[in-house]
Parts: C-alpha cells; structure tokens; sequence
C-alpha cells in the first residue's frame, strides 16, 4: 500500500508488491471496471428494449413526429390544427411551457423581492405578514397549491351561466372572471397604430439618452437633472400626443356572452391562471428567503455609511445595499429559476397544455414512450443549460462591478 | 365465492410470493436484473409457468369494466374475462392478478410484458394492431362515443355544441374522434384535456365544461358518480365505432386464441342458454354442439388443441357464467348502470355479438 | 472658600430629561414599529385594512360556518343543491374529512390490518425522536436500527405475506402512510448513493467524475415528473420481457434517483468545505482513500451539511405529491380522487380537502425546517472557521 511505501524510505527491501496496489493502475482499474459496468447496464437495457420492442412488432425512431397529430390543443399560440404533426404539437407545448414560464418567473421576482425587502422591514406589520406569506408557502407542494386554485377556488367562482345572468344585471362591466377563465376587452388597432408605437419606442429611446445625459452631468457637476420627470414627460407625451393627433385609432373587441361560453376579447383559460398563479407564488416565497439572505449578507457597515454620506433609505437601498447583495442573490435565484422552469411541467395535472402533457398525448396517441420522454428530457435538460450559462454570463457581468 | 379461510390462504402464498419478488427485483434492480431469463415461445407456456394470468385493467375504477371495491376486489366485465381465462386455463378463476393502468401506461405495459393481456374497455384501430404490434379480435363490448351534458343547458343533440367547452381525457381514440367529427359537422369547440380520467369528472363536475365526451359506457358511469346524476343527460349522437377488446401482443397466436376464445365461449354459452347455475345439468345435454362445447365428447379435442383442459368452457362459464350473465352483473340491468343490450345482444336478437362456431 | 467661584462649572443641576417611558408603552412601540416614517404609516395603514378584510372572512369560512358532523353531502350543501345550509351558505367541510380521515392515512389498508402501518409509525417514531435530540448518547445505533432495521421491519409488517401476516398489496396503500413511505425510502436510498456521486464528481478519475457529473446534471435539469414517468413506464421496457414491477416500487426507484443526484450535489458542498488540510492530514496519517473517506472526511461533512439533508427532505417530501400524476394515491392523491366521490359531492369539498391536505403538508415541511434551523444554530457555535 502507499501507506508501506511512505514508511519505508530505504526501499531495497521493497516487498514484491503486486501490481494491484500501485495506485495508477488502481486508479485505472476502478475507472475500467465502472466503464464496463455501465457498458453492460446499456447493453443489458439496449437489448431488453430491443428484444420488447420485436415482441410488441415496434421499431424505435423519431420519424412518427411527422405523423398527422389528429388530436386539437386547447390553448395554441402558434398555430395549430388537427392535420398538423406530432412535430408541431410539440412546439406548440413547448411554446407553453416557455410562456408559463416567463411570466412565472417575472412576478415571482417581483413578489421575491418585495416580501424579501419586506421581511428586513422595520415596520412589524410588514415584516410579520411577508414573514407569513414565505413561512405558507414555502411549506406547500407546489402540485397542492396548482390544485388549490385549480380545483378548489374554480369550484367557487360563478358558472358561465351564473356569469350570463350577472352580465345580464350589469352590462356596463367589461373584466370576467368566471371558472372558465379571466375574461377582457380585446385591443383592436386602427390605421396608423404603428406610428404610436413608433413614437413609444422614440421617446424611450430618447429617454435612455437623457438618463445617460443625467449620469454623465451628474458625475461631472454634481448636479443631477430631473431625469425621473423628464424621462416621464419622454415616455409617456409622444405616444398620446400621436395618438390623440391621429384621433385615436383604438377600439376594443369587447367579451359578450355566447352559445356556451363568453365570445370575443382577450380571454386566459382557468388552468394557466392557476398554473401560473401557483408557480410565481410558490416561487417568490423561495426568491424572497434568498434576497433576504443576499441583503443581510452585506455588512451592516454599508448601510450605515450610505447614511452617513446622507442617501435616503431608499436610496441606500438601491444604489448601495442591492448591487452588491446581488452578487450573492444571483447564483440561488438561477436555480429558482430553472425549478420554476421545471415545476411548469405540473401543468399536466390540470391539463394546461405544456410540453410534458402534449408529449403525454403524443406518446398515448402514437405509443412510443422511450422517443418522447427522451426529447423531454433533452428540452429540459437544454433550457436548464441555458439557463444556467445565461446566468453565468449575467453573474460574470454583475461581478466586475465589484471594485 | 371461495371461502374465507382460502382467501387467507391464497393471499399469504401470493403474499409471500410477491414479497420474495419485492425482493428480487429489488435486487435485481440495483444490479439490473442479473439472471435474466430468455422470453420464452408463448405466453400460454410462460403463464402456465408461473401459475397465474397477469392481467392490465382499468386503474381509474370504472365502474361495470374495471373496478377495484374498498377490499381489493376487482369487479367489471374486462374483470370478468380475465378471470374466465383463469379458469380456462388452470381451472381456478382466482389465479390471475391485475394491474390498474392508465391510459398512458397500458401500451407500454403490454409491450414489455409486464401483462399478458390487456383488458382495461381499449378500442381496437387499425393503427393499434399495426403500430402498435397487438392483436385484437374478440370483442366483447361494442360502443360508441357520445356526449354528456348537463340537463339545464337545454341541450338537445350534439350538434347545437357550438362555442361550447368539452371535457376529454387525452391520448384516447375519443380525443381523436372528437377533433374529427367537429370538424366535420363544422361546429367549433373548446377542448379541455385531461391526462387522467378522473381529473377530466372532477372538472365536469366543477363546471369548468359544459359537455364530456367519452364512450357511452363510460358515460353512463361516470354520470352515477355526479352528485346528483339525474341533472345530467347523455345525448343520442354516437359520433364513432368503439369496438372494445382484449389485446394481446401480436405473433403469438397460441395465447391469442385463448383469450379470443375466452370470450367466445362466453357467448356461445349464452347462445345455447348454458348458465352458472344449470352448466352441471347441461353436461347431461344429448345437443351434439353442447356436448362439443362443454368437452363431453368422448374424442373432443378442442380444448387440447389451444393447450388448455377439455373442459375449459364448463371452468369458464362456473367461473363468469355466460356473456349475458357476465353483462347483467356488471353493465347491465343487474348493476346500476342499467345499460341496454344494444349493439351487444346476441346476433340473433339484433345485435353484433356472434362467435364462431366451436366445433 | 465658600465665595470661590468659577465661571466654567455650573452651579445647578440641568433639569432631568423626561423619562422615556412615552416609547415603552404600547403607544410608543407603535409609533417606532408601525408609523416611523409616512410611508410605513401608508404601507401599515394598507396592510391592517388587508388582513381586516380577508382574515374574517377566511375564519368565518374555515371555522365559523364550517360543518363539523354529518354523515354525507346533505349536510355542506345548501338546500336549492339538495342540503340542509341555507342559500349563500359557504364554509368548510370538516364533517367530509372527518369521515374520510382513516382513507386520507392509509388508503384502502385493510381496516382491520390497521394496526400493522401504526406498529410500524411507532417504531419509527421512538427511533426518530432520540435521533433528533442531539444529548442522547449512541447515534450511530439508533441510526441503524431507523435507517437499516427499521425498514426491513417495516418491509415484512406493511406488506405481510409472511409470518402469518396477511398479504396487503401495494395497490391498496395509500395516503399519507404512502407520502411518509416514498420519501422516507427516497431519503434512505439516496443517502449511500448520494455520498457515490458526490465522492465520484469530486474525483480525479476523469471516467468516473465525467459519469457521475453526467447524471447528476441530467437528472437535475429534467423535472421530477419525467423521471417518474421513465420509471413508471420505461422501466419495464429497459428489463428482460416478462418482468413485472410492482407499480409502488417504481415510484419508489424514480423518487431515489432523483433524491440520489440531488443528495449528492449537498454532500459535495459538505465535502468542499472541509480545509483541505484535512485531507493532507489523513494522507500524511497513511490512511487509504477508503478509510480517509470514512473516518476523516465524510463524518465532518455530513455534519456540515445536515440541514442541506433536512431541506434535501423536505423537497422530497413535497415532491413525493407528484405521484399523485402517475396515478398513485398518496395523500395528495387520495385527497383529490375523494373529489369524486358522490357521497361528498358539494361545491367546498375540493377547498376543504385541499386546506387539509395543505395542513398536513405544512405541519411536516414547517417542523423540518425549524428543526434545520436548530441544528444550524447548533453547529454554527461549534464551527466557527
């Protein structure tokens, strides 16, 4: 063994060690034997799936994907019918799964953050109630909390009739919400709508400049200009001012009732709501422990001499305290986000159409379960690299600000 | 009924046998499955190897085909056939175990042999029998898709649907034939899918759709569990041909006929009047064909040639009484479903089921 | 002496300060603890008006209008619905839950076989407790007997057979018994397997590490479900044809894997942060790598990491309700499948069995993660580097 060896500087009467205890060798030989173990664990699971597979008449491979899907997807936001692929369900999932998702993980950092905030409150209320709110949640399975609102206050909300009736007795209201989905007015945009946007996108433009403008001024004299009040003026007066002069070229497509269900306008199914309800919720709850943890991670010292150079606590806040916790936020919060991206996947239990239930009806439909959840894995497997590289290039930037 | 003492008894063997293959699977997990057997020619040879049919059902308990009681009893006429194959080939209905299956899992589970039969209410489609690789051929309830709605909708066919939200379980043929025939009647409709079948009940019954869709039988049953089924109503329109059957793994022709046969002896029992309770006095029969049947010719070799005991139809008929009997129980008048004859009354009382001769 | 003035010191005493009893009174501790600044009067202001409009409500809903005895529907429905409760009436269930609790523990378990799933509660109760109590003397035993005994045990009484015990399948288990089970194994299983791949990623075998940082990496980029849904229904296609697992053992073997890549990346943090003269020491000591493993480093780490473990835990018990989609009725699942159940059918029985269920959840995942607080703080006195 090393442990002789070491003991034994002389080493002329090495004792014949046999080759099995040199470490390389070893080392090698550990590494051999693992390889051939998951060899033969491949081969063995190869073989098997082959040996099925001929017994059930099948064949493996991925050419069912451009078979006619035949079956519809209720919330399509690329289009979609029946005669399309398999192929093209499944971008249609994924596209689900990505818009969950998005929105999921942008209110869940807005709540994150504010309950985080809140927690270091000194107000006792405050601090008590978001204290609540993370100590709820966070101890929940995020399929209950799907259910929850999926199930359980869907139950409870007015029927599409009940909704009829309640229109019927106030026809002035426009929003809806009845368990059938959240129901709003429909933008419909005149001629010329583009060139409101195109003034929209003119004054924020203009307004980054002025913002640079600030800063620059700003570390040059020491005077700031009002860029709060006139990036305002920037961002909101060219649009209006466009839209007015070309007299309002917006009507909306208001939601009426139907045969059975509200026609017309913007409306967002029962299960996204709860899918992405529950997500962002139960999410926030962990973004809002970490932002905790990255603010109290800063010394005390930084605080107290962002007052002592006079900033408002606000201030200190945001120009002072959050850059640098961020630096410790950042890593934690990738993987919150990447289990966000992941719990999406709950979609399946209340049939909002993601990736994982469309791939489910798939390998109903066609039968070739090692195909499809192959590609599920690889999907989640890239959006989760993604993800993370995307962090890191975040987190990298984030870094060199230190100093 | 078998007696108390022997359900103890047959569950502490089976007990002990399925905890030993806990145990070896276990084991055989960790080092994936080390002594792994060759898949054997059949499966009528592999079954009777192991002394029991391992049969996939319906997991989602539908009531009257594949329905598991508070006690582990499974009840239901895809029950009812895998316990006739039981007592078709050992001789003893008790022998045959089931797995509860979802849709999703069922093709699979057959395919890797997980089951010998997969009797869980599947429609046979071409694209089953070829993709798929499975055989079906006896069918032993014929039915239809059709639509449930609630009464106070005033809904009358399913063609005045339009605009409304349906309720379907996803990746069945009914998904398929729902797509199909809205379009085809150009009606538009809001699909609400569901991975599981009780997930799409409890949203029906949430009002989250205004009409289910699923095979009337299905229907029917889950209509009873709605908490007051008298508000629902399925409506006349049966939008597609189901055919539901036992499927088997194809190329394998011996088991096959077996479990084709199973049902056919069900029926031609019926045909010929022979019950659970009169299959004794019949044997005594002087009918040349019920002799045959029921393995009382001296030189009958018919339960030999598929592999099985000669009298495999009077083990069968004892076990599950003949297909009326086995309908009554679990579908029919004798259950709550109350549901009629139909497409499944024999064929010479205006229905479609019809065996071929045993002879 | 007595006329001996000086300008510079003062004759009289000041006035005393006022006493500051004005910030120890009620009074006081409200103005610096909820009114500081306008904005905090605003944001407290905002937040009593909330909880003043919601909290009643919710306690009307789950206490004061609830229904607490009745034998079926009639009793939480109202009577256009076919109930006793008059029009408008809405509360909570708890008649429903009452007479469905035994069903939310244990499934379909044979009743009169109850006593083998609460024997096996009991042990593992008496084994836990002194194993969470840091004074009690001999860790080591007590963790074999839950952690190795304790299941073996466990094994034999829940699904019988054997010993003159009734066979009791796994399709008839269900509950919170089931819950308990999946991730108390997950756990188990995951733990040696875990300390495998954390021991492998960090090695210097580039096969070994690039195999262990393969899976570790691809079963955490892929959600749980998948790898649920691969065992439940690839599994039995990966082994010899003709093989059948048992459905609860599957779930049992995807719950593992995913608790084992998961397990592994906390003990690797455990392993990181032991200095690196540790190692040194146990090499210069001449211990081999199986022994430095054993008895320097891993003992160290994994009491670093041990609230990692709980919260490792209690993901694991949270995500164990995902079984409920490869329809298995854990308590999640047995919940939600009571749903249907006409017997109980009302509008608030969803809400009320879901409110339960949540309890039940929250009450083991809040208890797990004060006790990780505890030990934190625990280690923390003992571990200042």
């Amino acid at each position: 063994m090393a442990a002789t060896d070491a003991h034994d500087p002389g080493g002329t009467e090495r004792p014949s060690v046999s080759l099995i205890y040199n470490p390389a060798l070893r080392r090698v030989l550990y590494q051999v034997v693992t390889l051939a173990i998951i060899i033969w664990a491949v081969y063995f699971a190869a073989t098997n799936v082959i040996q099925n597979l001929a017994r059930a008449n099948m064949t493996a491979g991925f050419g069912f994907l451009n078979s006619r899907a035949g079956f519809d997807v209720a919330q399509a936001l690329i289009s979609y019918t029946p005669d399309d692929t398999f192929f093209r369900a499944l971008q249609v999932g994924l596209v689900n799964t990505l818009v969950v998702s998005f929105w999921g993980i942008i209110t869940a950092t807005i709540v994150g953050l504010l309950v985080g905030i809140g927690r270091l409150s000194n107000n006792w209320l405050i601090a008590r109630l978001c204290t609540a709110y993370v100590e709820l949640f966070r101890n929940l399975p995020p399929l209950l909390v799907i259910f929850f609102w999926y199930l359980g206050v869907l139950a409870l909300l007015p029927t599409a009739r009940e909704l009829f009736q309640t229109i019927k007795d106030n026809p002035d209201k426009i929003f809806f919400l009845s368990n059938r989905g959240f129901y709003m007015p429909a933008p419909i945009f005149g001629e010329g709508f583009s060139l409101v946007v195109y003034a929209l996108i003119a004054g924020i433009v203009a307004a980054i400049c002025f913002a640079i403008y600030g800063n620059r001024r700003q570390l040059a004299t020491g005077q700031r200009p009002p860029v709060l009040l006139v990036n305002l003026a920037l961002i909101i007066l060219p649009p209006v001012l466009t839209f007015v002069a070309l007299g309002m070229p917006l009507s909306f497509d208001y939601a009426i009732p139907g045969n059975f269900n509200m026609r017309g306008g913007m409306s967002v199914g029962p299960e996204f709501i709860a899918l992405y309800l529950a997500l962002s919720l139960y999410t926030a709850s962990f973004i809002a422990e970490i932002v905790r943890g990255g603010i109290r991670g800063v010394s005390r010292g930084q605080t107290e001499a962002a007052f002592a150079l006079g900033l408002r606590s606000s201030h200190a806040m945001r120009l002072v305290v959050l850059p640098q916790a961020m630096r410790i936020i950042i890593p934690p919060l990738t993987s919150q986000y990447l289990n966000l991206i992941k719990n999406s996947s709950l979609a399946v239990a209340v049939g909002y159409a993601d990736l994982v239930a469309v791939g489910g009806t798939i390998l109903n439909q066609s039968g070739r379960s090692i195909e499809i959840i192959a590609i599920w894995m690889l999907i989640y497997v890239s959006i989760s690299l993604t993800t993370s590289l995307f962090m890191n290039w975040f987190n990298a930037k984030m870094a060199l600000v230190e100093r | 009924m078998v007696s108390a003492d022997r359900t103890a008894n047959n569950d502490k063997d089976k007990g002990s046998k399925m905890a030993k293959k806990i145990l070896s699977t276990l084991i055989g997990a960790a080092v994936l499955g080390l002594g792994a057997q060759a898949a054997s020619a059949g499966t009528l040879d592999d079954v009777k190897a192991k002394g029991f049919v391992q049969c996939g059902v319906n997991g989602s308990n539908l009531a009257g085909f594949g329905a598991q009681d508070s006690t582990g009893n499974w009840t239901g006429l895809d029950v009812d056939l895998c316990k006739g194959i039981a007592a078709a080939v050992f001789g003893d209905a008790t022998k045959v175990k089931f797995t509860p299956l979802s849709a999703k899992d069922r093709f699979p589970a057959l395919q890797s042999g997980e089951i010998d039969i997969l009797a869980r209410n599947t429609t046979w489609s071409a694209s089953r029998d070829s993709q798929l690789g499975f055989d079906f051929r006896a069918i032993n309830y014929y039915d239809g898709q059709g639509f449930m709605v609630r009464k106070d909708l005033g809904v009358n066919s399913a063609l005045e649907l339009n605009g409304a939200s349906i309720c379907v379980q996803s990746g069945t043929t009914t998904e398929l034939n729902l797509a199909d025939y809205f379009r085809a009647n150009n009606i538009e409709f809001k699909p609400v899918v569901f991975e599981q079948q009780s997930e799409a009940d409890a949203a029906y019954k949430a009002g989250r759709c205004d009409a289910y869709t699923t095979d009337a039988s299905g229907l029917y049953s889950i209509r009873l569990k709605m908490d007051n089924p008298d508000d629902h109503v399925v409506l006349p329109e049966i939008i597609s041909k189901e055919p539901l059957g036992p499927a088997v793994r194809g190329n394998d022709s011996k088991w096959f006929d077996v479990v084709s046969f199973t049902h056919y002896a069900m029926v031609t029992a019926e045909e010929f009047g022979i019950t659970q309770a009169n299959v004794e006095e019949m044997k005594k029969s002087e009918n040349p064909d019920i002799k045959r049947f029921l393995g009382e010719e001296a030189d009958s070799t018919i339960g030999a040639d598929f592999g099985l005991p000669k009298d495999w139809a009077v083990q069968i008929i004892k076990a599950v009484g003949n297909y009326g009997e086995a309908f009554d129980r679990n579908v029919g008048e004798g259950s709550p479903l109350k549901i009629q004859r139909g497409l499944n009354a024999l064929w010479n009382k205006g229905g479609l089921q019809y065996a071929p001769p045993i002879r | 002496m007595t006329d001996q003035t000086s300008s510079f010191v003062r004759h009289d005493f000041i006035a005393p300060a006022a006493p500051p009893t004005n910030d120890a009174t009620a009074f006081g501790w409200m103005r610096r603890n909820l009114f500081a600044t306008p904005v905090d009067a605003t944001l407290t202001i905002i937040a009593a008006l909330a909880i003043l409009w919601y909290l009643p409500p919710a306690i009307n809903w789950l206490f004061i209008s609830a229904v607490w005895t009745g034998a079926d529907r009639s009793v939480c429905t109202t009577v256009v619905a076919g109930g006793i409760q008059p029009e408008g009436w809405s509360g909570a269930c708890w008649a429903y839950v009452g007479d469905r609790f035994v069903q939310f523990m244990f499934g379909s378990y044979p009743r009169d076989q109850l006593w083998r799933p609460l024997t096996v509660l009991v042990i593992a109760v008496a084994l836990l407790i002194p194993l969470l109590m840091p004074k009690v003397p001999r860790k080591g035993l007590n963790a074999i007997l839950l952690l190795v005994v304790m299941p073996i045990i466990a094994f034999f009484l829940l699904l019988g057979g054997s010993f003159g015990l009734r066979y009791v399948e796994t399709s008839l288990w269900g509950g919170l018994m089931v819950t308990l089970i999946l991730s108390f194994v997950g756990i188990v299983i995951s733990f040696p397997f875990g300390i495998l791949l954390a021991l492998g990623r960090r090695s210097q075998m580039p096969i070994m590490k690039t195999v262990c940082v393969a899976f570790i990496e691809l079963i955490r980029g892929v959600p749980l479900i998948t790898v649920l849904f691969m065992a439940s229904v690839l599994l039995p296609l990966f082994l010899t044809p003709g093989n059948n697992i048992d459905k609860f053992l599957r779930a049992l073997i995807g719950v593992s894997i995913f608790a084992s890549a998961y397990m592994a990346e906390v003990i690797r943090g455990g392993l990181q942060a032991i200095p690196k003269g540790q190692y040194e020491a146990a090499d210069a000591l001449g211990l081999n790598y199986f022994h430095k493993m054993t008895f320097i480093i891993l003992p160290q780490a994994i009491k670093l990491v041990i609230p990692g473990i709980v919260n490792t835990f209690i993901g694991m018990f949270k995500d164990t309700s995902l079984v409920t989609i490869i329809s298995m009725y854990d308590l999640l699942g047995i919940v939600k499948a009571s749903f249907n159940d006409p017997t109980w059918g009302t509008p608030v029985t969803p809400l009320t069995g879901l409110v339960f269920a949540g309890f039940v959840f929250w009450i083991f995942c809040f208890g797990m993660s004060r006790y990780s607080l505890f030990i934190e703080r625990r280690l923390d006195t003992g571990h200042k580097r």
